[in-house]
């Protein structure tokens, strides 16, 4: 069996790019949410002097993360903002003095246990830095690490334009296989399987020599077809598996984690140093001199564009993440993210929405759908507010990786309306069980 | 700045546009419409310009009558005028041809909502309205190179109705009939035409192989069956025609792989049933419209499932 699958540009114009530092931002705004589950609470106020690697927001809850300062400087102010998602969070607003002085606690974290390593993993502050944001601790949170056959390292950058991971290949590979040093310590792991898609020679090389070195850690070259980094389908192309609907890769005996965030781990383990700045490709077609950036978490974009040569022409969108799976911003003061791999600033022509044109049943969507979904039907189930043909069509495998919207030759919003219908789902199923319950009473 | 358009991903589409698929089958069906010409003579370009023509312009008024969006820019009119036209003779009366051409656009697509709404193959089912109403005229076949622009007909058979009636000196040989120098409707005789657009709409991902390759060796395994000549039987009639250009829309038909077998292989069995066993020597039309009325079956039936690692539904 193959998973379908789309071709697309890949566009992968920085890939040679050492990134470059940017100037220390003058002010960095660092929103208490840029993970998934519950916003961090600030522990800082205005007037505060923080430090560079400083604690400013810690967890609530378990599925929730750190957050610490990026800059060394003053807290103008603690206040809610609306995100790009649209909803109201906390932020927390600093003017840099532009030292970037480290703060003092900063010191390597001392790890001898699975136990103390979850502990580093949490205080550092790191989320599933692919794009997901999924807080890492959680997910080393195993509870039998017996489970655990292989760890699935993802390196397929898949999206056009991003080439982010790619560098941290390149030019952070040790800290790589550090990071698969102590997986295989302390979470006593005995596989590793690095998966990357066949447009990265070189990082495929680099990454091959190191793990000529090692026994027990496999480079997986995958063909170029998007979306080999979603973590369904990285799992069964390494693999061979595919993880049940509504569970988890732990289920098939995996754990996924992205290059960059296993980089950053081998690399805190040594200096204790948190997440505080990200390598991010700033590319598109509104931007004058394309290249890979080093960032403080909270700079804004329009700080990475003017460091990657300012605009070309005015841009008429703006992305966090590449084009296939990326979240268009309202403007360019929006803040770089712990999980922005990309930002991309497209001109009139390349933002330009082709038009909408009626269905021909071509049935290109289903046809290329990774999990075989059908979004021709559950358009119509949605339109029909049928929740039980949604449950049938399975609506809620759907993880929105765009392909179906790309080969639509109708541009039909199937994306759109595959989000839309899932909620309508989640609404129909809460209702059925609710009526359930209240059968059995 | 001016505000930046904020929309969901993606944020990127593929080159395939409803225009340039249909564009890519007027393409696929110039080397017939070339050979149509080379075999009828000028008038058979005449009648396809005169179905091109009034499709487009019934698809015009209509949209601008019920207050629709104009869709004549999406060629699917233009693809639809062609195809009426090889499935008419050369001899067919110009406004006949209009008649056929505003029953394919009006009844058969727009009222039943436009592209992609419609059930049946619109240029197909007007083809049969035709059959019903203009008997005389839909049956008169003409010796090929015997017209040019005149109505001077020279009667012949089509190579089914030679062979339904028996009559073996009037069946053209293999050769003939794969160049298509013989009588029968405007786009379906010359069989290399026919198979070279074929290969290009292949070539160029518009169709898959499923529903032709089914249509064809069904008809060709069931000839082999009843003891009929297989590349006689392949190479006559609107079966190459049908199977690779009628057969495929994509509105009418199936669009999983083993539900475009299926499709096909009923195609092939109602086909020789017809040809065989009916009264007609020629049952490709009918065959494709009867599959046409069985797609959202077929589809259900054949459903490909979610890839939900076994957990059931």
């Amino acid at each position: 069996m193959k998973l379908h699958g789309i071709r697309v540009p890949h566009k992968k114009n920085t890939a040679d790019c050492e990134p470059i530092r940017i100037p220390v931002p003058k002010t960095v705004t660092i929103p208490m949410s840029m993970h998934i589950g519950k916003p961090a609470k600030p522990v800082v106020r205005r007037g505060d002097l923080v430090k560079v690697g400083q604690l400013i927001g810690e967890p609530d809850g378990f599925v929730s993360s750190t957050i610490h300062a990026s800059v060394s400087g003053k807290v103008a102010k603690v206040d809610e903002m609306i995100s790009s998602m649209g909803m109201k969070v906390q932020c927390v607003t600093i003017e840099a003095d532009g030292e970037q002085t480290l703060y003092e606690g900063i010191k390597a974290p001392k790890v001898d246990d699975f136990e103390s390593l979850k502990t580093a993993v949490k205080e550092s502050g790191i989320v599933g830095l692919g794009g997901a944001g999924f807080p890492t601790f959680v997910k080393l949170s195993v509870k039998d690490l017996e489970k655990v056959e292989a760890v699935v390292i993802n390196a397929a950058e898949c999206e056009p334009y991003i080439t982010s991971d790619t560098r941290t290949m390149m030019d952070n590979g040790e800290y790589v296989f550090k990071g698969i040093d102590a997986l295989r310590k302390y979470m006593k792991v005995s596989r590793f399987i690095i998966g990357i898609e066949n447009n990265k020679k070189d990082a495929i090389a680099r990454m091959q020599s190191l793990a000529d070195k090692t026994k027990d850690v496999e480079v997986h070259v995958m063909p170029s077809i998007y979306p080999q980094g979603g973590e369904k389908v990285l799992v069964f192309n390494t693999m061979g598996r595919v993880i049940p609907k509504g569970g988890l890769p732990l289920d098939v005996g995996a754990v996924v984690i992205n290059v960059t965030t296993l980089a950053f781990i081998g690399h805190y383990l040594e200096d204790g140093i948190p997440l505080v700045e990200k390598c991010i490709t700033v590319d598109g077609s509104a931007v004058k001199e394309p290249k890979n950036v080093i960032a403080p978490i909270g700079t804004s974009i329009a700080d990475l564009i003017e460091a990657a040569g300012g605009y070309k022409t005015e841009p008429r969108k703006i992305l966090y993440g590449g084009p296939m799976m990326g979240i268009a911003v309202p403007s360019d003061g929006e803040p770089v993210l712990k999980n922005t791999n990309a930002i991309i600033a497209m001109d009139e022509k390349e933002a330009a929405p082709r038009k909408t044109t009626a269905c021909i049943g071509c049935g290109a969507c289903m046809n290329h759908c990774p999990f075989r979904l059908d979004p021709r039907s559950i358009a119509k189930a949605y339109q029909l507010d049928r929740g039980e043909d949604l449950e049938k069509l399975c609506v809620d495998l759907c993880m929105e990786c765009g392909c179906c919207s790309y080969v639509c030759p109708a541009n039909r919003p199937l994306v759109q309306t595959n989000k839309l219908a899932k909620v309508k789902l989640r609404a129909y199923l809460t209702k059925k069980k609710a009526e359930a319950e209240k059968e059995g009473k | 700045m001016a505000k930046l358009i904020s929309n969901v991903s993606p944020h990127f589409s593929g080159k395939r546009t409803t225009q340039n698929i249909m564009l890519d089958v007027i393409i696929a069906l110039m080397p017939a419409a070339v050979a149509s010409v080379i075999i009828f003579g000028l008038r058979a370009l005449l009648v396809i310009a005169v179905c091109v023509a009034a499709c487009v312009a019934s698809e015009w008024v209509f949209e601008k009558l019920c207050k629709r969006e104009n869709t004549i820019f999406d060629l699917s009119a233009v693809v639809t005028g062609m195809l009426l036209a090889f499935n008419l003779p050369v001899s067919i009366p110009i406004w006949q041809a209009v008649i056929g051409s505003v029953a394919a656009i009006i009844v058969v697509k727009q009222l039943f909502g436009g592209i992609g709404q419609n059930f049946a193959n619109p240029a197909i089912t007007a083809r049969i309205i035709m059959l019903v109403a203009f008997a005389g005229s839909m049956s008169n076949w003409t010796k090929p190179g015997g017209l040019n622009l005149s109505a001077d007909v020279v009667s012949s058979a089509t190579p089914l109705a030679a062979a339904a009636k028996g009559q073996t000196d009037a069946m053209p040989d293999y050769l003939t009939l794969f160049l298509g120098n013989h009588a029968g409707c405007l786009g379906e005789t010359c069989a290399a035409a026919i198979l070279l657009g074929c290969l290009y709409l292949l070539v160029r991902g518009v169709i898959s192989w499923h529903t032709p390759v089914a249509f064809v060796a069904t008809v060709a395994l069931m000839s082999l069956i009843c003891g009929k000549d297989v590349l006689y039987q392949v190479l006559s009639g609107g079966l190459l025609l049908g199977a690779c250009f009628m057969a495929t829309d994509y509105a009418t038909t199936p669009s999983t792989k083993w539900s475009k077998i299926v499709f096909g292989v009923g195609c092939g069995l109602v086909t020789i049933l017809i040809r065989f066993w009916g009264n007609l020597p020629e049952g490709v039309s009918y065959s494709i419209l009867l599959m046409n009325i069985l797609t959202p079956y077929i589809s259900r039936l054949t459903r490909q499932k979610p890839l939900t690692g076994g957990v059931k539904v």
